[in-house]
């Protein structure tokens, strides 16, 4: 096992070694700089040009030299020191920015992976288990639609609902006397109440996905031998599908971790931008329209490393659940 | 002699039903499919559904009822116009419409539309309107309209545009968006996930690594990103084409994955061994032996990744670092709605959006129907 892991772990360094790569590539591409927008907006306003100030910030990233030269000092100082780089919009180190958004993003996604896990697993259950009635069908076309329902629409529209007729705005993470609060048991609590519309507007996207895997897997495993055996020898439905079947079908709950978290985060992104969430969606959006290059290059990288953990516990997960794994 | 005259009477009908196994039994791999795809009502009707639309969008200039440009004065933001057979006067057949009137609601101070219901517009087929040029006609004819006063299905925009005609003419991009970047994203797999299967080894593996990396990027973070890379002084149907490009570039893996999957498994089919032995050229026996031999399975999975494409493109639109108006497409039109309090004025604003979930929806069971058809050996 600790061999399968380490091996696991020494697989990672290169995928995140091209990962950094591709984000880095990805904020050199457009045209300009943001620094070159700042110093001609402050001409433009006739304002001090605090010179220093963008002397050492281009000394210290090296913003003048070539772009490999760039991407080492970049990696040299997120290795060795922690540090992403400095945010010209904001006028911080992009370390200080992040990590709270990040966290927070994590938080939503991985609520939302639960809150599709607690909404597929009974339909999915249950649409095996009556196939071809008109409940599967319902809960079928339910599931299609919660895929075919962009996250931002539906978030809109239950922003639109609660506004109309609760005269509520569901928007935020917090209330507005928690938003700049420091992080304590009663701030937690506000953010539980409004983590669910977030919550349910990602996790219904990915819920119709689990439900077809999972349904069909039941069905697979429902028309076996030793299923029919069992049957034949009298056990109750109920206790003769969660004896075996189920726990054979959830497999793919743990193995889709690795694609479901992706797609979570990618939905965070887009919904979080609608319902003004201080999620790392948002301000990636920012930093990617006025090319604060440190910023957005971090949250690219930084998400995408996520993903690559995501995956590495879903494998880690699947061969301690399944023992039909082999580590090799 | 009597024997001999009956005996073609018997024979026919079973003739007949020999004939009708004998299609089954000869029929071609596409032949089957069809029979089997037939079966599943959902899908055909998704089918029919998806060509309605087309058709629609195709014929955009002649079924909008003015052109989506076109600002109709003291009438911004009305709601939809609705469609009247019955009124104080009594019953028509023909369905009619009250004209509007703009007035100011004196407590609240906003805009508010009332209906005047002392006149009857009837709504008439094949109107004369604006003149449109389609396929090098230029005609003034459109589906439906009113002879004077206007005709708002779906309300007007906040520049009194037309939503309905502006919706029918964004499908055009919308549902061309996922067409194009479906295509590319299958040229892109069949040629990479094509390679890694055949040739195996090195090369397959730094395949796959590669589609490892791109797909471990959460996709909507890495689009905003290239999306944002798009110089802003492109021309739209450069920015078109650039988020095209964008979208089937992480399009690909998945569809790549499945190519070398199925590579992987008829390499080795006999018939593949014999062409290799008969000493066919590799190029010919990816074209003539593998593609055929898999292309149903592949057809059936790029259906299903148009409506990703689509979501893709809409969602990238609102939040402004897609398509940007002038072009009209689903995703444009609905940046309109991007706060709850535009859409508490006016909830039609949001209309473009059951476009795309009913669009999404039909490509959805559509791609179902053919990926059960697409194996029609199966059970």
């Amino acid at each position: 096992m600790l061999r399968f892991i380490s091996r696991r772990l020494l697989q990672m360094i290169p995928m995140l070694i091209m990962i950094s790569i591709i984000s880095f590539i990805i904020i050199q591409l457009p045209p300009g700089s943001y620094l070159h927008t700042m110093i001609a907006q402050m001409h433009a306003a006739g304002e001090q040009i605090n010179h220093e100030l963008i002397e050492a910030i281009k000394a210290r990233y090296s913003l003048d030299a070539p772009a490999h030269i760039q991407y080492f000092n970049w990696m040299k100082g997120i290795i060795t020191r922690g540090d992403f780089g400095y945010s010209f919009e904001w006028e911080k180190p992009v370390s200080l920015l992040i990590w709270e958004r990040l966290a927070l993003t994590l938080a939503v996604s991985v609520s939302s992976l639960l809150f599709s896990w607690i909404v597929a697993f009974p339909i999915a259950i249950y649409s095996a288990v009556n196939k071809y009635t008109i409940g599967d069908y319902f809960l079928t076309l339910l599931g299609f639609l919660g895929l075919s329902i962009p996250n931002f629409m539906l978030a809109l529209i239950l922003m639109y609902i609660s506004l109309k007729y609760f005269g509520t705005n569901v928007g935020g993470l917090f209330s507005p006397e928690y938003v700049m609060a420091p992080w304590s048991w009663a701030k937690f609590k506000d953010m539980l109440e409004h983590i669910w519309v977030p919550m349910v507007v990602i996790g219904t996207s990915g819920t119709a996905g689990l439900i077809r895997v999972l349904r069909n897997n039941l069905l697979d495993e429902l028309s076996k031998p030793y299923v029919v055996a069992a049957r034949s020898k009298g056990i109750g439905t109920i206790r003769l599908l969660f004896k075996y079947p189920v726990r054979l079908a959830i497999i793919p709950f743990i193995s889709t971790v690795g694609w479901t978290l992706p797609q979570m985060i990618s939905g965070e992104a887009v919904t979080a931008v609608v319902l003004g969430l201080p999620t790392a969606g948002p301000l990636l959006l920012r930093a990617l329209q006025s090319q604060d290059m440190y910023l957005a290059g971090s949250f690219t990288l930084l998400l995408a490393s996520l993903t690559i953990i995501g995956t590495l516990i879903s494998d880690i997960l699947l061969v301690l659940v399944d023992p039909r794994i082999r580590y090799e | 002699m009597n024997a001999n005259v009956t005996t073609p009477e018997v024979i026919q009908p079973n003739e007949e039903t020999t004939t009708a196994e004998e299609k089954i039994f000869y029929a071609t791999q596409w032949q089957l499919m069809w029979l089997k795809f037939k079966k599943h009502r959902v899908a055909m009707a998704a089918g029919i559904i998806i060509i309605f639309m087309y058709l629609v969008a195709i014929f955009a200039p002649f079924v909008a009822p003015y052109d989506p440009d076109t600002r109709h004065r003291n009438a911004a933001l009305a709601p939809p116009t609705k469609i009247r057979f019955i009124d104080e006067n009594g019953f028509s057949f023909r369905p009619f419409i009250h004209p509007i009137k703009q007035e100011v609601d004196f407590t609240t101070f906003q805009r508010i539309y009332v209906e005047d219901t002392s006149r009857r517009l009837p709504i008439r087929f094949f109107v004369r309107g604006e003149e449109y040029k389609l396929f090098g006609i230029t005609t003034n004819i459109h589906l439906f309209g009113v002879d004077e006063g206007a005709i708002f299905l779906f309300g007007t925009d906040r520049l009194g545009r037309d939503m309905f005609t502006r919706i029918i003419y964004g499908s055009r991009i919308s549902m061309s968006i996922g067409l194009v970047g479906v295509f590319l994203s299958l040229v892109l797999g069949l040629i990479f996930g094509g390679i890694s299967g055949y040739y195996g080894g090195i090369v397959d593996g730094i395949i796959q690594r590669v589609i490892e990396v791109l797909r471990s990027f959460p996709t909507i973070p890495l689009w905003m990103a290239l999306s944002a890379a798009l110089p802003p002084d492109w021309s739209p149907v450069k920015v078109y084409l650039g988020i095209t490009v964008i979208l089937s570039l992480i399009g690909w893996t998945s569809l790549g994955r499945q190519v070398r999957g199925l590579v992987l498994s008829i390499k080795n089919e006999d018939f593949v061994v014999a062409a290799r032995l008969a000493g066919t050229s590799e190029p010919k026996i990816i074209l003539t032996h593998l593609i055929p031999s898999f292309m149903s399975h592949i057809i059936a999975s790029i259906t299903l990744s148009i409506p990703n494409m689509i979501l893709s493109e809409t969602s990238l639109s609102f939040l402004g670092i897609g398509l940007r108006p002038p072009v009209i497409s689903w995703g444009t039109l609905l940046q309109q709605a991007q706060n709850v309090h535009s859409i508490v004025m006016a909830p039609w604003l949001l209309i473009p959006g059951l476009f795309v979930i009913i669009f999404v929806l039909v490509f959805n069971f559509l791609g179902d129907g053919l990926r059960d058809a697409a194996d029609p050996y199966g059970q």
